[in-house]
């Protein structure tokens, strides 16, 4: 027994000793690369692609690193688009924060509203790189991460927005054309229902048949200018239009024209391509995935809307994250991240990342590049993301500001749910949501607002 | 009376300094920081903060969510730590029996516990996913209309399988090896005094087995209250309805994704007291009952 111990302990050490030389190994490569002797400047991004989209975004990091040498861009993958908040809230706290940080949609309040938490890309690319002009960027992209001075705080990067993928056998079995409106949908539906398909499955309902319903239509999401002007600030979702949508998709639901598979966006794409429903509505950063796992022809339309409703149809809200520098860095350093952010926005680079992904591209000259080349011909799926993004806009289409979102984006995944299933009638799932999002709106501008 | 005093070394001290340590820096700093932050209103960067005294606690305690996981987390740990104590008890018995084969039936039941609570949540959700879950197929086949995703009770039902199915291999050897540490004598004894088995084993294998089953229940209700979340995450996120989510799944969603560091300190704080109470609860009552 006491040799096995001894033999047990030895065995202990030895591992941790091996565990303890790796690691300080890792370190020291850890330190030649951030302190180079006389290398180039150490830019460090952090994001929330993994997957495919990593393999992307790594490429154009080391494209940006050959194209010039005084500045190495370092990405580095923190999970996903909270953990990567999160790691930046930690290291920002500690004093350790990268150069650049991706920030999803509806954690944008959070970081704009801490003042001095990041340098404005429009000010840096003012002072350090080649000047800024928001009039190179796509309408839908302009504001969305704009504060209410219209001055760009965080630089776009992947734009994607809400698009209806239809399954073309599905379509052609029933004899129907793809819904532009949700009028044209209730006459399909029933033809769906006969060919064996289920009409639609969403996988977002907050980010789909909230936000962008309002925009879609042009009707106002939250008071002060859509949060944009101030924290102080109330929910308008507690409306008849949108209501009544809900009201409609409970009926579909009941009917058997929609399937609900719950909130997480998987199940419900998962829905669409193994043939249960014959259209999904989903981003139009998912075309690349689908493209690779569909096993059936599919296109893609724009949002439907319903004909008469507000001023439908208008342009879309954007999705999807924004890159932002943190304050606190050097002048050398904040030159290298105009740099990269020159670079990223190039019409080259803008095109690339369009084409391997489906993101929109943010500025109208890359855009045109890919018009002339001849891409939207050979695909002409690609373009209907930004197409919707480039329709007319309205007073309501610029985008939304608002605090705490992410817990407000809970409450309308958790009163969806009830509306479903049943527990809660439409009326008092948003009056739910009106008042639990309020409390939280109140509790942000009582935190942020001093 | 003259109490004996003896010079103290301070080697005693020496040896336990490193545990100390390892509790001040992993749980009394962070659980003086959480104190602290729930008193504060403050923006997730540290730029600006507020005291705001017990305003982060009365706006947890006013939400309908918060009570909502509360009653939710209480019901659950409770089946939680039944089923599981209950299930792995049977099983224990069952298979120190066996005679034949026993070890591979050991090894089997042990199993489990070697699976991280994230993998279990994905194997359960993957059972019960409406699309191509053998389990989902199996319920419905049977004529009841199970969907977890849409219905809470079903969730509920979901979420405790995959916990107590998670927590059963763990108590199984606890049991086991509580049942082998019986003496012989003592259940030979019995065996001539009594014939029904039955009998036996609550009169006498039962109270024997008292103390391991009194530390199970206190180890299943912490597991039950913070363990499970990974199990959660993966498979119902809370959903549907907020039905599933318990308080610590509640203070992450809060704390983490949404950063509002007031109002899941608070929560957290809420729930320290909470399982504190419990826990004193446990000893001074229960553990009275318990011989060991």
């Amino acid at each position: 027994m006491q040799r096995k111990l001894i033999a047990l302990a030895a065995l202990l050490i030895a591992l941790v000793a091996i565990g303890f030389y790796f690691f300080t190994q890792k370190e020291d490569v850890a330190q030649q690369e951030s302190e180079p002797s006389s290398g180039p400047v150490e830019i460090v991004w952090w994001h929330a692609m993994d997957g495919a989209l990593g393999d992307v975004v790594n490429q154009i990091a080391t494209d940006f690193n050959n194209s010039q040498e005084e500045y190495h861009l370092a990405a580095i993958n923190k999970g996903g688009y909270e953990d990567t908040m999160t790691a930046g809230i930690a290291a920002s706290r500690a004093g350790t924060a990268p150069h650049i940080i991706q920030i999803f949609d509806a954690g944008a309040a959070t970081i704009i509203n801490a003042k001095g938490a990041t340098y404005p890309v429009a000010d840096l690319l003012q002072k350090y790189g080649v000047g800024f002009d928001i009039n190179d960027y796509i309408p839908g992209v302009r504001y969305f991460y704009a504060d209410s001075n219209d001055k760009m705080i965080g630089m776009p990067f992947n734009s994607s927005t809400p698009l209806l993928y239809f399954n073309k056998d599905a379509l052609a079995k029933a004899g129907v054309d793809v819904p532009k409106t949700w009028q044209e949908f209730e006459e399909v539906a029933p033809k769906l229902k006969e060919a064996g398909f289920e009409g639609f499955a969403e996988s977002h309902s907050p980010w789909i048949f909230f936000e962008n319903f309002m925009s879609r239509h042009n009707l106002q999401m939250a008071t002060a200018n859509n949060g944009y002007d101030s924290t102080d600030v109330k929910l308008l979702y507690n409306n008849d239009a949108l209501k009544d949508h809900w009201k409609h998709v409970k009926a579909w639901k009941d009917e058997g024209y929609f399937g609900y598979y719950g909130r997480a966006w998987g199940a419900n794409q998962d829905a669409f391509l193994q043939q249960k429903v014959a259209m999904w509505i989903g981003s139009s950063g998912s075309f690349g995935g689908l493209k690779k796992s569909a096993q059936f022809e599919f296109g893609t339309s724009t949002l439907p809307y319903w004909e008469g409703v507000g001023d439908a149809p208008k342009s879309t809200f954007i999705g999807g994250g924004s890159l932002f520098a943190f304050a606190g860095h050097s002048d050398e350093e904040y030159k290298g991240v105009a740099k990269f952010f020159e670079f990223l926005t190039k019409p080259e680079t803008q095109y690339y990342w369009h084409k391997e992904t489906g993101y929109v591209p943010i500025t109208t000259a890359a855009y045109e590049l890919a018009k002339k080349d001849g891409y939207y011909e050979e695909s002409p799926d690609a373009e209907v993301g930004i197409q919707q993004l480039s329709e007319e806009g309205g007073d309501w289409t610029k985008g939304y500001r608002l605090g705490f979102y992410v817990q407000i984006r809970e409450v309308i995944y958790r009163e969806v749910d009830k509306m479903m299933n049943g527990e809660a009638t439409i009326d008092q799932a948003f009056a739910a949501i009106e008042e639990e999002g309020n409390a939280l709106l109140k509790r942000f501008n009582d935190t942020y607002s001093n | 009376m003259k109490r004996v005093q003896f010079g103290h070394s301070p080697v005693p001290y020496f040896f336990i300094a490193p545990q100390i340590l390892i509790i001040a820096i992993f749980f009394l700093w962070p659980a003086a920081q959480a104190v602290y932050q729930s008193f504060l209103l403050e923006d997730a960067f540290g730029l600006s903060s507020q005291f705001v005294g017990f305003r982060n606690f009365a706006d947890v305690l006013a939400s309908g969510a918060w009570l909502q996981s509360a009653i939710f987390t209480a019901v659950f740990s409770f089946l939680v730590a039944f089923f599981s104590i209950a299930i792995s008890l049977f099983l224990a018995v069952r298979a120190d029996e066996v005679i034949r084969g026993a070890k591979s039936y050991k090894t089997l039941l042990m199993w489990g516990y070697a699976v991280a609570p994230p993998v279990a949540g994905l194997l359960g959700n993957m059972l019960f996913n409406p699309l191509m879950g053998d389990l989902y197929k199996l319920f419905n086949s049977f004529g009841f209309e199970f969907n977890h995703i849409q219905n809470a009770g079903d969730a509920a039902f979901v979420v405790t399988l995959i916990a107590v199915w998670k927590q059963v291999s763990v108590n199984f050897i606890f049991f086991l090896s509580g049942l082998q540490g019986i003496p012989k004598a003592v259940t030979e004894a019995a065996t001539l005094d009594c014939k029904s088995a039955e009998r036996r084993f609550w009169t006498i294998t039962f109270p024997l087995l008292a103390p391991t089953t009194f530390f199970l229940m206190v180890i299943n209700l912490t597991y039950a209250f913070f363990e499970t979340f990974g199990i959660i995450d993966v498979s119902t996120k809370g959903s549907p309805g907020g039905s599933t989510a318990t308080l610590v799944y509640k203070v992450y969603v809060d704390g983490f994704l949404g950063a509002d560091m007031g109002s899941s300190s608070a929560q957290s704080v809420l729930l320290m007291i909470m399982v504190s109470v419990l826990t004193v609860f446990q000893f001074r009552f229960i553990e009275r009952k318990v011989h060991y």
